[in-house]
């Protein structure tokens, strides 16, 4: 006997409920980019980041980053010292050094902002474009007397959208925007979303389950829906949306936060090193110039990094925009990059929403085609993907045609949950054997032990091959449909198994396979039985799987791997998946979820893609390689500026330090100048790189690691000695210096 | 640069050596400190209970971070104002045969901070100026405390490294009573008759007086001299119980006497790291880090070495012969000033490269004569923050803010929050790593420029120029770094004059600067990480256990380490050298 969890378990009959997820499964296919990220430079953006650089130099903005700070306080000091060199004639030899000086470093401090401002304004161009969608909106609030229940007719008043509160309830109708976030009460509509989703494919909202949450902005195109709104003005979906992606009272980051203390404890170092500087030059003989200690300064703290860490952090927020998902906060992008276990439920994420019919095995004695037959006049008049697959294969490899005249004599049996079967009745007229003729033909569809209870109730036999068929089919993940008839009074009799398989995801196996060499461990979440459940994680590639799956296995789950010290990110759209949502480290959930599903959750994809997941890792990921790669850079820099300025600045004294000059940079002049202008001008070469990230590799954190080392530290010491060197020759080239 | 046989031999006899010592003694410490038997605990576990008992020491009861700093910083408060009082009252106290007067206060003072942070700076000589009874009581007792104080913190912060979900490192009594019980006083029992027989005395007697063959009247100091050089250099405390300190044949006669004291002040901070790899439980990530040691000792003693046996061009110029002969053994060749004979180029530079990397600062040559290159060496190995092998324990910890510093640099760049051993780096790690970081700079290069400014610190200076400003350097160098060694040419032992007033007081500041408010802040981190999971590595994990993650770390020791000083070295070693090359004196 099949044992009876193995089939309990699965939905088998053609006309079982489709899972929940099948509905996200057919739109996964879709990919799409609707939020366009704007051109590198595109002009208006670029205009007026320009503009905003100069706001920026505000020092209480500036005072925000310690090492742009430090530039600027240096900047005011060189202008200060230039002004001195026009007043003091003696000093009249300096004035073009000083003035170069100044210049470069206002620079600085200008592509700092700019690089930051550039990072805002892609931001901003997509803050606009969703501000359209939230105008003043007219709601139609329900007047409800207490304890009344709210219903089409009851009578509303006309108010602004900013005066609805949580828990009022609005009625919107075809033609009208949804005034604010809302979970529909009654009603059914189909509402467009695009303007928050970019998808131009109506969806429905209906009261009850899982699609019943609507968004502020969006447009409803017929019937109509009463709306309890869930949230106050300012707090909605759209407001939290706008005031990310523009980046407004962004929130420091952590590990952004942890940067930005080394930064500042680095320049705080380098600042006594170029202070103390003084005293040993004095004592060596000669004092060294405020507009030389300045320019030291300025080019031995890490400026590139701090000049370029806020951008990379409002870049990497965008880049998550731009594939459709919106995160509550920085701090859940920067843990999307340290996540160290997946969950992907299986259906809709690792397999095809559906199960396909695959195969028709009868038993001994059957006709092949004699199956396929019954199973073809079962499934035609049952609509559910499953049901069609049935149809598809009888048709495609048995060349068996569904006859029109047939199914109108046909009677659908649909599935329940207490047969655990469905199938069809028909008065077979066609039969030729007269004994048959109106004799009733009854064919059913379904569980193993269902449908054979279903052949002893009506005197059939069990026979000897079907058992080993289910069993083989259970555990390669498929799932066993028994086929058996009743012809008129006779004993029914089985008549063989349909193969429903599980088909997995094109792909799967290698994306698997890549989050394995990231260091990701894929767990899938299923509802199947475990036997199933592990044949379709090996043919999918996971690590591991949860079989048998309910909220609360769920939630145990992702608990025991963050007390294991693990980070997991996981999807979910309904509200029993709140729990697990909120549980998780990186909880996305599906735009077409619940409120409660959103709410949980740290991040929301609008695109309602669970593979999504897998792309925001990568993103987090990006944002914090590039943070690391450009401090790197930045502090191996620090190598070729000493070898540029201190020799510069003490060969006055010392005539043999010369020989540290190994670039040989024509004048002191021209080294210290050079050395200013390549550390300003590699902040805006850079901001490419510190806004498009540096590209991860799957391929190991060790191997990662070596070749970022390789072209961020050792390219960062070796660079600037370079890059130094042809500015020394154009400063030279042009009479500059 | 130049090489002969016999330095090279010695370098690489000396590191086999130490290979050779790492793992039995990382192996021992486990056992020490982890609570499992040693051979000693039948003789020492009474005593060891005994002590508990006295004390009130609950042996089971562990401590946090902050409970065991406070237990240290009380232990090591009382201890200075001990040796303090013992110093200003010494002639009143018996084992006194040279009949010393008291110290003077401010000395007293220097030297009190000096012996508890584990610098042994010595503005004094022992000979003329400490009692048998200071010399013992006072001093030697500090050698031991304080190593034991410096290697119980690498244990504590080793433990907050390696536990997890915790909020207890030890308890500090009973780590400082094992560490003293069952590491230190059997290896300094067996060390110091080795000394005897080596010659170096250990005796109560007066000083005696001989004549010497040219008939001149010679006063020769005797005192327990054995059983403290053991401590001295394994302690790697360095106070010398003479003025002459190693260099002195009573405290280090023969080259194998050198070359024992040399090993004695690598052995613990290695085994250390060994016993690191061994409690995270991967040996190779202690390993890891002894390659990063390893490569920077290697590298600056073959500096050093090749700087002194290449000796001055300028003697060259003028005929003189400081080629080596075969083997170096009848004629050393190289810069031999300051140098003594039965020692070489090669037991001196290797001396003088150990003595530096670690924090012992002991010496057998005078820095002061070395080539500007050779004598920046020492400098450069106190400024990258004695983390090669390092003080005992006070190495192994400063190396792991390095290591927490590489990893939160370049770690980021495999696209994960930085974790080491498994434990996220975060703010507050950073915010204790950074201000440890800090210190050594801010607090040598502050107080460089300020003795470079004003007069009393200006006085001192023996020699103008260069040299001049890395006697200033190397001495606050070492005393933030609780080296202890001295450059020389600083005169700072005059007792009341102007620099003496000026020295005594900054570096006492300093010394206790750089050993206290260093190690709070890394108590502090190692407090938090012992509170943390740890996360289990994976593919995506940063490996901190090979070849990269050694090279990394080397990389950040010397940018961040030592580009801070190179506009100090730029002004004082190397234009001095360049100056040398060149045929210019100053």
């Amino acid at each position: 006997m099949i044992e009876a969890d193995q089939t309990s378990q699965t939905p088998t009959t053609a006309g079982a409920p489709t899972p929940r997820r099948g509905r996200i499964g057919s739109r996964v296919a879709k990919s799409r980019m609707p939020r366009r990220a704007a051109s590198l430079f595109d002009p208006t953006i670029t205009r007026r980041a320009i503009g905003d650089s100069f706001k920026k130099l505000d020092p209480r903005i500036q005072a925000r980053n310690p090492v742009m700070f430090v530039v600027e306080i240096g900047s005011v000091v060189t202008t200060v010292e230039w002004i001195h060199t026009l007043i003091d004639p003696t000093l009249a030899g300096d004035r073009g050094f000083v003035f170069a000086v100044t210049v470069w470093l206002w620079f600085t401090v200008l592509f700092a902002n700019f690089a930051e401002a550039m990072a805002e304004g892609r931001g901003k161009a997509q803050a606009d474009t969703l501000r359209r969608a939230r105008s003043d909106t007219p709601a139609r609030r329900l007047i409800l007397k207490a304890g009344a229940h709210p219903t089409r007719e009851t009578a509303t008043e006309q108010v602004g959208a900013p005066q609805l509160r949580k828990g009022d309830i609005v009625l919107v109708e075809a033609g009208d925007t949804i005034p604010g976030d809302g979970e529909v009460i009654e009603g059914v509509a189909s509402v467009d979303e695009s303007a928050i989703t970019g998808e131009s494919a109506p969806v429905i909202r209906e009261s009850g389950g899982d699609r019943s949450a609507v968004t502020g902005g969006t447009r409803v195109l017929s019937d109509w829906i009463l709306v309890r709104i869930t949230s106050n003005p300012g707090e909605t979906f759209l407001d939290r949306m706008i005031s990310l992606v523009e980046g407004a009272n962004r929130q420091k980051t952590p590990n952004e936060i942890a940067l930005n203390i080394l930064l500042a404890v680095l320049t705080i170092i380098f600042l006594l090193a170029v202070v103390t500087l003084e005293p040993f030059a004095i004592y060596s003989g000669n004092p060294v110039s405020i507009t030389a200690l300045i320019a030291l300064l300025v080019c031995l703290i890490p400026t590139t990094i701090g000049g370029l860490l806020s951008a990379i952090g409002i870049a990497g927020m965008d880049r998550l925009v731009q594939r459709n998902v919106l995160a509550v906060s920085g701090r859940a992008v920067e843990a999307a990059g340290d996540v160290d276990v997946l969950l992907l439920d299986k259906t809709g994420t690792i397999t095809l929403g559906n199960r396909m019919a695959s195969e028709f095995i009868p038993v001994k004695g059957v006709d092949e085609e004699a199956l396929a037959e019954a199973a073809l006049l079962s499934s035609l008049p049952d609509e559910t993907p499953e049901g069609r697959s049935i149809v598809v294969l009888a048709s495609d490899h048995y060349g068996m045609k569904a006859d029109q005249e047939a199914v109108n004599h046909l009677r659908l049996i649909p599935f329940s949950a207490t047969t655990r079967m469905s199938g069809v009745d028909m008065n077979d007229t066609s039969a030729a054997d007269s004994a048959q003729a109106n004799g009733l033909r009854q064919i059913r569809k379904g569980a193993a032990d269902a449908v054979l209870q279903w052949v002893n109730e009506r005197g059939g036999p069990l026979p000897a091959d079907l058992t080993p068929a289910v069993e083989r089919i259970a555990r390669s993940g498929g799932t066993p449909l028994v086929v058996a008839q009743q012809v008129g009074a006779e004993p029914a009799q089985v008549l063989g198994v349909i193969y429903l398989k599980d088909v997995v995801k094109a792909g799967m196996a290698e994306r698997f396979e890549e989050l394995r060499k990231m260091g990701i461990r894929t767990v899938m979440i299923t509802g199947d039985n475990p036997l199933t459940a592990a044949a379709i994680a090996r043919e999918a590639g996971v690590d591991d799987f949860l079989a048998q799956a309910t909220p609360e296995t769920k939630l145990k789950l992702i608990r025991e791997q963050q007390t294991g010290g693990r980070l997991v990110a996981m999807t979910g759209d309904g509200t029993n998946d709140a729990p697990a949502l909120a549980q998780a480290d990186v909880g996305v959930a599906m735009n077409t979820g619940t409120q409660a599903a959103k709410e949980a959750g740290n991040m929301v994809d609008l695109d309602s893609n669970p593979t999504k997941l897998i792309e925001i890792v990568e993103v987090g990921k990006q944002l914090l390689i590039t943070r690391g790669a450009l401090t790197t850079f930045s502090i191996a820099n620090d190598v070729a500026k000493y070898f540029a300025i201190i020799p510069a600045v003490f060969v006055a004294t010392y005539p043999q330090l010369q020989t540290l000059n190994i670039m040989r940079l024509s004048t002191p002049h021209s080294a210290i100048l050079a050395a200013v202008i390549f550390n300003a001008l590699i902040i805006i070469a850079l901001i490419p790189l510190a806004l498009r990230g540096v590209k991860f590799r799957p391929i190991g954190a060790g191997k990662l690691l070596q070749r970022n080392l390789l072209i961020y530290g050792l390219g960062g010491i070796i660079l600037p000695f370079i890059g130094i060197k042809i500015i020394d020759l154009l400063l030279v080239a042009l009479h500059l210096a | 640069m130049t090489f002969t046989f016999n330095g090279v031999a010695q370098i690489l006899v000396f590191f086999a050596l130490l290979l050779l010592l790492t793992k039995p003694l990382g192996l021992y410490l486990v056992a020490v400190f982890e609570k499992k038997n040693t051979w000693f605990e039948p003789v020492f576990r009474p005593v060891e209970r005994a002590i508990y008992w006295a004390c009130g020491v609950d042996e089971r009861r562990e401590q946090g971070w902050k409970a065991y700093t406070i237990g240290m910083l009380l232990f090591e408060g009382a201890g200075l104002l001990l040796l303090y009082l013992i110093e200003r009252i010494q002639s009143a106290l018996p084992l006194n045969p040279a009949g010393q007067t008291n110290v003077d206060p401010l000395l007293s003072w220097n030297t009190a901070a000096s012996f508890t942070t584990n610098t042994n700076w010595q503005n004094y000589s022992g000979e003329t100026t400490m009692s048998y009874l200071t010399q013992m009581v006072g001093l030697a007792s500090h050698n031991f405390t304080s190593a034991a104080v410096g290697i119980v913190l690498a244990v504590a912060v080793v433990r907050g490294l390696t536990r997890r979900s915790v909020q207890h490192l030890g308890n500090f009594w009973v780590d400082l009573t094992r560490c003293t019980l069952y590491l230190l006083i059997p290896i300094c029992l067996v060390y110091a008759l080795f000394l005897v027989w080596q010659g170096v005395p250990d005796n109560f007697s007066g000083y005696i007086q001989v004549t010497s063959l040219e008939g001149f009247k010679q006063l020769i100091p005797q005192g327990p001299v054995a059983s403290q050089e053991a401590i001295k250099m394994l302690g790697t405390n360095g106070g010398g119980f003479f003025n002459a300190n190693s260099a002195y044949p009573y405290e280090n006669p023969t080259p194998f006497s050198n070359l024992i004291e040399m090993l004695s002040i690598f052995a613990i901070p290695a085994g250390l790291v060994y016993f690191f790899g061994k409690l995270t439980g991967d040996t190779k990530q202690g390993w890891a880090i002894f390659s990063a040691m390893a490569i920077l000792f290697l590298v600056g003693a073959f500096i050093a070495l090749g700087a002194e046996q290449a000796g001055n061009p300028q003697l060259t110029a003028l005929g003189v012969n400081q080629s080596a002969n075969e083997w170096a053994l009848a004629q050393p060749g190289g810069n031999m000033e300051g140098k003594e004979m039965r020692f070489g180029i090669g037991s001196s530079t290797l001396f003088a490269t150990v003595t530096t990397d670690a924090s012992c600062g002991a010496i057998n040559s005078w820095l002061d004569s070395y080539t500007p290159i050779g004598g920046m060496i020492p400098l450069v190995n106190m400024e990258l923050g004695e983390i090669v092998y390092g003080g005992v324990g006070s190495g192994l910890y400063g190396m792991l803010v390095f290591a927490i510093l590489a990893v939160f640099i370049a770690g980021l760049m495999v696209g994960r929050t930085p974790e080491y051993l498994g434990k996220k780096i975060e703010q507050y790690e950073m915010k204790m790593a950074s201000l440890a970081i800090l210190i050594l700079p801010a607090f040598a290069l502050s107080f460089t420029a300020l003795g470079l400014v004003t007069q009393p610190g200006l006085a001192a200076i023996a020699n103008g120029g260069p040299h001049g400003l890395t006697e200033v350097l190397y001495a606050y160098s070492s005393m933030v770094e609780n080296n202890g060694s001295a450059f020389a040419g600083l005169g700072t032992t005059t007792i009341g004059n102007p620099s003496f007033v000026f020295y005594n007081w900054t570096g006492a500041f300093v010394m206790l600067i750089g050993r206290f408010a260093f190690v709070i802040p890394i108590m502090a981190l190692a407090g938090s990480l012992g509170k943390k999971n740890v996360v289990p590595a994976g593919a995506g994990t940063f490996p901190t256990n090979g070849a990269l993650f050694t090279g990394l770390l080397i990389g950040v020791i010397i940018i961040v380490g030592a580009l801070t000083f190179f506009p100090a070295y730029a002004l004082g070693p190397i234009v001095e050298h360049l100056q040398m090359i060149n045929g210019i004196s100053h």
